[in-house]
């Protein structure tokens, strides 16, 4: 009889006692990672089973269900229990990351799990995200695959310090002990050659039981603890980080009324104790901590993994993103680094357009450089590479548009994971770990001069602003801003005009049509148009500019209201026949790749400040309206 | 150096405080969603902790069908009260009008009043955030959601478009119309939920203890008369000593023969029960894969 059951006596006979015990539990979360057939919602099943976490009326349903589309015949189809949605259920395959929980005397556990097809990738590492410990199910007839070392990786990488290879299905090679000891040594000699220093091997049967809470008797060979009383033992994560230096990055700041000022967030490493003393970073402030605050009154200790209030004893600068540390061992801040980067989206990734970065607590604009190469995550391999598409993992660097503190991923999980947001369809399309930083802020400083971009404004008499022209190639933005510059000229205004062509013979003659290189043409575009601003110009820009993104990236550099986006709108038939350098005809012939409109997109602009209907107006008239709209 | 080590309800609840909030600081208007069962009463305990000295900063929502218990209504007044928040009820007005009753509609009273009422009482308020008690161990659908569950304009769940989740780095990001539904107890499991309900000692509806009540058996559920509103169909209430697992609308809810007058005894009944909490709800029975379908068309 399975020890689980036991418990039912105490909890019939002593609640109060058995409550007592249950409080005093602690919590392991892993993944199980495996393929459709090595009988990994088997093992789950099998393991909810055991620990009683199946209720009768779902038992009920389970037998039903087993009985219709189960792969089992008359037996439980264990399967069934975790295969959640309806649609996977009619594939017969999970889809996505599913989370279950069950318990025993010692632990609660929370498993995510995962589906083990290549196409995947993301599902896996973000389950792995949060565990603990990694359960790599292997099929004893089919031993090591490369699905298996593709999972062995991804935990590896993904910083999972304990490693199970369960081998499965042991019922159907006779609970061969030689089986068993062939797979186990093919393992090593592969963990060994990927850093995994150490895992834990058992020989289980998901189907029959073997191994899973009880010892198997046909493997009285096996002379190691079953797959649940691992689980009950294996080390947790939290400890170790509790002996790490403090750090708490800064999620809200607690502020009811005058009289307090506290700094809420999650402990990511460490412990405090009042009294201590801490250093705010990037701003490098240092304090003391005067009270750690809760609503059971105020504590003595707080530790990695609680969820804290921290008042300081000085009033210091310190708000939502910023990282409270232990003074003496305080983290690192920079804004560039070397990570290796995870694509989850559909779109591939777009090397030098500016992407949103969370880290810890932190939003920040973010660039990702073409990567250096990326893995080829079934052998290992480095690939030459110069973006990443879906589930392709890399290593890049990354530029914030400011300094932030972070830690090496391998150091801290909440310091050194970040994720990457799409601005435009705020989709999370990708993750990336930091290695390390690749420039440090310490030896950079912004030169501070003492003429101001508002004396340069000054001298000038006027506002200065980027009069951004987006639209097709021959939509007549050239023609229009030339105009525009003519008007400005004659009231007197200092002017730039910038123009696509010109530019592209200079500045960025370096730069070809692809997107990245697009991304890259408009990001200078922008830094000169800041420059100019700053200098206290009117500067009008002549650029097809086809993404969104950049055109809000130039946006996002300019002080607020200084950047006008004004649309040329004129269709793409129109421009096509009206094809004044003949680009459209050679780009339809084959001749040209990557023009925009034909075979690359222009995302038209969502809301721009001014919009010119081509086919409604002519230049002279166009230029004239923008000129009395911005200066009425 | 002594190492604390933390429980495993410390780790939910030091969770959920984290989610809070992330929401709190993200969100331009959060709201949370407040049903008077257990699941809210911790999700509002947790709400004071996270934002301890000062009260939670956002309203507490009650999407009303005039069909709850009367001991639920007496609990949700004074529990707002008590954490010094507005509580906002809202009752679908087209409900309203045609007096939809759960007796009468079948499943068009959770469609209107609940699934409904939600959509109109988050877009009526412009609520951005919503947090939910929803936890994933209810029911197979819900082991995928995720915290931050992202909505449509029209408050639809794609299961495809959901975002993933990594580490405890929240993407909250939306565009204008769009919301999230969030759920901070997403990791808790019924007995998570009662063992911290008894290690804080948060008040609860008393509906969860055995008491005499008046109660019916119709199509195999035991309902309890609580107003003069229950159509009798020649029925004669009994009185019997029973308890509630869950709660909801009273013409919808199931309760159970029990003795348990106490949380260790609640607890122990649930313990050595052998059928899940959800069966107590007429709501899940049409089909296999029904609260997916409600999950889809914007229920909570």
């Amino acid at each position: 009889m399975n020890e689980i059951y036991k418990t039912d006596t105490l909890i019939a006979e002593d609640i109060d006692s058995y409550l007592e015990t249950h409080q005093h539990k602690t919590m392991l979360r892993f993944i199980t990672c495996g393929s459709v057939d090595d009988g990994k919602s088997t093992l789950i099943g099998r393991l909810l089973y055991d620990s009683k976490m199946i209720f009768e009326d779902q038992l009920a349903t389970l037998e039903s269900d087993s009985k219709r589309m189960g792969t089992q015949g008359e037996n439980i189809d264990f399967a069934l229990l975790v295969d959640g949605l309806a649609a996977e259920r009619e594939q017969g395959i999970t889809i996505d990351v599913a989370y279950r929980f069950f318990a025993t005397e010692k632990r609660k556990f929370i498993v995510a799990d995962t589906p083990g097809h290549e196409q995947y990738t993301r599902n896996m590492v973000t389950g792995a995200s949060t565990a603990d410990l990694a359960v790599i199910l292997i099929d004893a007839r089919k031993g090591v695959l490369t699905q298996t070392r593709r999972h062995s990786y991804l935990a590896h990488l993904i910083g999972i310090r304990h490693i199970v290879l369960a081998v499965n299905k042991m019922d159907l090679v006779g609970y061969d002990r030689a089986v068993f000891d062939r797979i186990v040594a093919d393992y090593r000699a592969f963990a060994d050659s990927i850093g995994i220093v150490e895992f834990t091997a058992i020989p289980i049967s998901g189907l029959a039981g073997d191994n899973i809470a009880t010892p198997s008797a046909a493997m009285a060979w096996h002379d190691g603890p079953t797959l649940l009383a691992h689980l009950e033992t294996v080390e947790l994560d939290q400890s170790a980080d509790q002996r790490k230096p403090f750090r708490l990055p800064v999620q809200w700041v607690n502020r009811p009324n005058l009289d307090f000022r506290g700094f809420a967030g999650t402990i990511a490493a460490g412990q405090v104790h009042p009294g201590d003393e801490v250093r705010v970073l990037p701003s490098g402030k240092t304090s003391t901590v005067a009270r750690i605050v809760t609503l059971e009154g105020d504590q003595d200790i707080a530790v990695a993994g609680q969820a804290v209030t921290l008042c300081l004893s000085d009033e210091i600068d310190c708000s939502r993103g910023q990282v409270i540390a232990a003074a003496k061992s305080p983290v690192e801040v920079a804004d560039q680094f070397e990570a290796t980067v995870i694509w989850m989206d559909e779109d591939e990734m777009v090397a030098g357009r500016a992407y949103w970065l969370k880290i810890g607590t932190q939003t920040v604009s973010a660039t990702v450089a073409q990567p250096k190469y990326q893995v080829n995550v079934n052998t290992m391999e480095h690939l030459a590479a110069k973006t990443l598409d879906l589930n392709a993992i890399g290593v890049a660097t990354i530029t914030t548009d400011r300094d932030i503190p972070f830690a090496p991923y391998t150091e801290s999980r909440d310091l050194g994971g970040f994720i990457l947001i799409d601005k435009m369809t705020n989709r999370t399309v990708g993750a990336g770990l930091i290695h390390f930083a690749l420039r440090r802020a310490q030896n950079i400083h912004w030169q501070a001069t003492d003429i101001s971009r508002s004396h340069h404004a000054d001298m000038k008499n006027q506002q200065p602003m980027v009069l951004w022209m987006t639209g097709l190639s021959g939509s007549g933005k050239s023609t229009i801003a030339n105009l525009v510059e003519k008007k400005l000229a004659r009231m007197n205004r200092h002017t730039f005009l910038l123009d696509g062509d010109n530019v592209r013979h200079g500045l960025n003659k370096d730069l070809g049509f692809t997107d990245a290189d697009r991304v890259e043409n408009i990001r200078r575009v922008g830094e000169v148009a800041k420059l100019m601003t700053d200098a206290g110009l009117i500067v009008i820009t002549a650029f097809i500019s086809p993404f969104r993104s950049e055109r809000e990236m130039v946006r996002g550099m300019m002080q607020p209201g200084e950047f006008i986006e004004i649309f040329i709108d004129t269709p793409l038939e129109e421009a096509e026949k009206r094809d004044v350098k003949g680009l459209y005809a050679k780009a339809r012939a084959g001749q040209l790749k990557n023009f925009t409109g034909i075979d690359s997109p222009y995302e038209a602009p969502e809301a721009p400040q001014i919009t010119i209907d081509t086919t409604r107006m002519n230049a002279e008239e166009a230029a004239e309206l923008i000129v009395r709209t911005l200066l009425p | 150096m002594t190492i604390r080590t933390l429980t495993h309800l410390q780790r939910l609840e030091a969770e959920a405080i984290h989610i809070l909030r992330e929401v709190v600081s993200e969100a331009e208007m959060p709201v949370m969603l407040y049903s008077v069962g257990k699941d809210s009463a911790v999700m509002l305990h947790l709400a004071k902790k996270a934002f301890y000295p000062a009260p939670p900063p956002f309203p507490l929502l009650h999407v009303d069908t005039t069909w709850k218990f009367r001991d639920m209504y007496a609990l949700r007044d004074r529990a707002a009260r008590k954490a010094g928040m507005q509580l906002l009820v809202h009752q679908n007005p087209d409900a309203i009008r045609q007096g939809i009753n759960p007796f009468e509609h079948g499943s068009l009273h959770t469609d209107m009043w609940k699934t409904e009422g939600l959509k109109q009482a988050l877009d009526l308020h412009g609520f951005d955030a919503a947090f939910g008690g929803a936890r994933r161990d209810e029911e197979k659908s819900r082991a995928k959601e995720r915290i931050f569950s992202f909505r449509t304009t029209s408050h639809r769940w794609d299961p495809k478009a959901q975002r993933p989740e990594l580490w405890r780095v929240y993407n909250a990001r939306k565009a204008r119309g769009e919301s999230m539904r969030v759920f901070p107890l997403s990791n808790w499991t019924e007995l998570d939920i009662w063992q911290y309900i008894h290690l804080e000692n948060i008040e609860i509806v008393p509906l969860y203890y055995a008491a005499a009540r008046p109660t019916v058996i119709r199509d195999g559920l035991m309902l309890m008369v609580d107003d003069d509103r229950f159509p009798l169909k020649g029925e004669e209430p009994v009185m019997r000593s029973v308890r509630f697992r869950t709660l909801g609308c009273y013409p919808l809810t199931g309760a159970v023969e029990s003795r348990a007058t106490t949380l260790p005894q609640i607890i122990q009944e649930m313990l050595l029960t052998t059928t899940s909490e959800r069966q107590g709800r007429a709501i899940d029975h049409d089909q296999s894969a029904s609260m997916e379908k409600k999950k889809q068309e914007g229920y909570f």
